[in-house]
């Protein structure tokens, strides 16, 4: 029996389990206690002091956040006049070293600072004095760091430290010189970050956020000349709703696809095409190194932080990445090449467009060997966050639009490539594949659920043609690093690894729709969207990348077969050490 | 309060100070809370606490090489700069203050090319501000390791550094 005791919140008798915070057992009694810095299992900190309250007895206001009720008869108060002046001037002390300038904000209106200012009725210009001044950090090109907006209250460092285990930022000298910077001060784009933009998702102003390439895309559209195509990650469809209102969770393709159709692309494609061929290509690669005695266990390479990740803290992996490019630098490749030919417009002429749920993919599309016609497979990329604001600049009435479909032949997509966006997806995918080609019959149950949930990380063994396949997947590179030094160290016998570098994979990627603290804190998010993405696939009849019949057409007529050498030359790639 | 300022200074530890050093870190890596002793021996070992010797702590601790930096930066026992051969320290006492010791700290700033607690990329001088040495009969005071100058001007400060 758990211990349970009875406490008092603005006198409303509640019953809580010994040692749960008083931000907690609020909650149960109805009450919202406004939070900055607090996010749940990766930053208790009671930092900010934003969510104080009165305890009877207690000699000063506590951090609810942190706050364990474990007596008695505890009473709190949530909401007295110094409850409320204190966080008052807690926020006008904020705001006192934050540049507000909130019109040209692209966290304008989903801003937690600017919501509490509000809520707290706070004076923005009470202690106007001294600033801090610090460059804007614009040496990647995904993300930009603006400390004229920053809080201090930590969140994108335990992301990037508990989430990643990368920890490249963090808190820098004190008081108040304080600022989140890297080590010896250096860039972002000179230090081992991988750029999966985990720490945007969880800033609650506008110190973090993408590099915007808008102008760049609606530049391309309105040129002539230009033949501009898009491409749409698997995951996008379940978070851009989120932007117009819908509930988190909804799958919102038909409109999506009618919004980019109306903002004048030439093709609307599916990204989860490429995914398809990902599956030709990454599940045949698998098969020969299996038979042939090549390096395992095979990692996935869809995840351009990942790759950036094994670059940086595990070169001597780099063998075991799979040399397929991304499905994004895939279907780059094949928009300028075999599509290009189909429609006779010569890849110099093609933009490609691609949306993805991802800041990573801004870095990705730069890399070295990506670049199959001869020109850049990929010109720009959109975060689901860009291509809303590309939506609202462009005036489009999100919710009232028609469903539409996507274009063929790039269009088409299998519920197995739309799993991408999901941990575990790929591997899920991957197996439709294997098990039938292996044994050469059809599936009677499609559903591989044993690598399906948001756990960090699971592993399953199967047996496909008599072989037994040993298969892990991971999200969330802290997990990733924990089966890397397995591997190292030669404690385990895995054939076949998936990473997503974001917790719960790409549908809570780093270009996502942002939600606020208290939602992140009570809602499963990355649950709800992958949901979305299994309950459309099982609604789909093509279910299976190989039986996609514009994947057939495209090996049959184009490529050959996987793996062939036309499909080394445009669809894979070679990694670089980079080193910490 | 902008970037953090690194020193110009070259490193130049010796194979027995990185011996000393990796002995220490040695016998506490495993300890909880290894980060703040291992520092204060680096610092005593180096006289303060170079990238280089941030480097080797977190490798042999196992630690993000910001988390020593954020440490380094926070306490003011530590510094990320070597003393010079010379230590100016001008006194920024009340005394020396009102009489002119300010413009004395900015004369020899502008000189110099460096900020407090810096030290010049040769390694020859480093600047410190200090608060009242005793003799503020002589204000505004400068000390040069152990050398006093009082009553000083800005046209003296040329002069007196060009001595070293």
């Amino acid at each position: 029996m758990s211990n349970m005791i009875n406490v008092k919140i603005d006198n409303v008798p509640v019953t809580v389990e010994s040692g749960t915070t008083i931000l907690e057992a609020a909650k149960q009694a109805g009450i919202k206690i406004p939070t900055l810095c607090f996010l749940k299992e990766i930053n208790e900190i009671g930092a900010c002091r934003v969510c104080v309250c009165e305890v009877k007895g207690a000699r000063s206001l506590v951090a609810s956040c942190v706050y364990p009720l474990d007596r008695e008869g505890t009473e709190v108060f949530t909401n007295t006049p110094k409850v409320l002046q204190s966080r008052k001037t807690t926020v006008e002390l904020l705001l006192s070293n934050h540049d507000q300038n909130c019109l040209g904000c692209v966290r304008n209106q989903n801003c937690e600072l600017q919501k509490l200012s509000l809520e707290l009725g706070c004076d923005n210009k009470k202690y106007a004095g001294e600033k801090t001044e610090y460059p804007q950090d614009l040496s990647t090109p995904y993300l930009i760091r603006d400390n004229s907006k920053c809080i201090l209250c930590r969140r994108c460092v335990a992301a990037c430290e508990k989430y990643q285990s990368v920890s490249v930022i963090g808190a820098n000298a004190r008081g108040f010189d304080t600022h989140i910077g890297t080590a010896f001060e250096k860039d972002l784009g000179d230090v081992p970050c991988v750029g999966c933009g985990q720490c945007i998702a969880v800033c609650p102003t506008g110190a973090l956020r993408e590099r915007d390439e808008i102008d760049d895309v609606l530049a391309d559209i309105a040129n002539p000349d230009k033949y501009v195509i898009v491409g749409t990650a698997p995951a996008t469809r379940v978070g851009i709703g989120e932007e117009f209102g819908y509930p988190i969770g909804t799958n919102t393709e038909g409109k999506m696809v009618a919004a980019l159709r109306r903002c004048g692309f030439n093709n609307v494609f599916d990204v989860d095409f490429t995914a398809d061929l990902t599956i030709m290509e990454e599940g045949y690669e698998f098969l020969d190194r299996l038979n042939n005695g090549g390096k395992l266990p095979m990692l996935t390479s869809c995840s351009p932080a990942w790759i950036k990740f094994v670059e940086h803290y595990y070169p001597q992996l780099i063998d075991n990445l799979s040399t397929c490019k991304s499905p994004q630098q895939m279907f780059g490749a094949l928009c300028k090449t075999y599509y290009a030919e189909k429609i006779g417009v010569p890849a110099e002429k093609i933009s490609v467009v691609s949306i993805m749920p991802c800041t990573a993919k801004k870095f990705e599309k730069g890399r070295p060997y990506q670049n199959a016609s001869g020109y850049p497979d990929i010109d720009h990329v959109l975060t689901t966050r860009e291509m809303a604001r590309m939506f609202k600049r462009k005036g489009i009435i999100y919710n009232e639009l028609p469903d539409e479909q996507y274009d063929a032949p790039l269009g088409i997509g299998s519920g197995a490539g739309l799993l991408f966006g999901a941990t575990g997806g790929v591997m899920e995918a991957a197996l439709r594949t294997l098990a039938e080609v292996l044994e050469g019959k059809e599936l009677t149950k499609l559903d591989f659920t044993e690598v399906r949930g948001i756990e960090g990380i699971k592993e399953a063994k199967y047996t496909l043609a008599g072989i037994e396949v040993k298969v892990a997947v991971a999200s969330g590179l802290a997990n990733a690093r924990k089966l890397m030094d397995l591997i190292v160290a030669g404690k385990a016998d895995y054939h076949f690894i998936e990473i997503m570098s974001c917790p719960g994979g790409c549908v809570n990627g780093g270009g996502q729709p942002i939600h606020d603290a208290y939602t992140r804190n009570n809602v499963n998010i990355r649950e709800l969207r992958a949901k979305a993405l299994y309950s459309t696939d099982v609604q789909m009849k093509l279910r299976k990348s190989h039986e996609n019949p514009y994947i057939k057409e495209i090996y049959d007529n184009y490529l050959g077969k996987p793996n062939s050498h036309k499909a080394h030359e445009l669809l894979h790639t070679k990694y670089v050490k980079r080193g910490i | 309060m902008a970037k953090i300022k690194l020193t110009k200074v070259p490193f130049n530890g010796t194979p027995e100070q990185e011996t000393l050093l990796m002995n220490k870190l040695e016998t506490i890596k495993d300890l909880p809370g290894a980060l703040m002793p291992a520092m204060q021996t680096a610092q005593e070992i180096y006289g303060y606490l170079p990238i280089e010797v941030q480097r080797i702590i977190a490798d042999k601790l196992n630690l993000p090489i910001e988390k020593v930096f954020g440490v380094a930066t926070f306490y003011s026992q530590f510094t990320l700069n070597p003393r010079g051969k010379y230590k100016i320290s001008v006194c920024l006492g009340t005394a020396c203050y009102v009489k002119g010791s300010g413009d004395i700290l900015l004369a020899i700033q502008n000189k110099l090319g460096i900020g407090n607690d810096e030290c010049t990329p040769d390694g020859k001088f480093s600047l410190h501000e200090t608060r009242c040495v005793g003799c503020c009969g002589l204000a505004p005071v400068m000390t040069i390791n152990d050398d006093v100058y009082g009553k000083l001007t800005t046209a003296d400060i040329d002069g007196i550094l060009a001595k070293y």
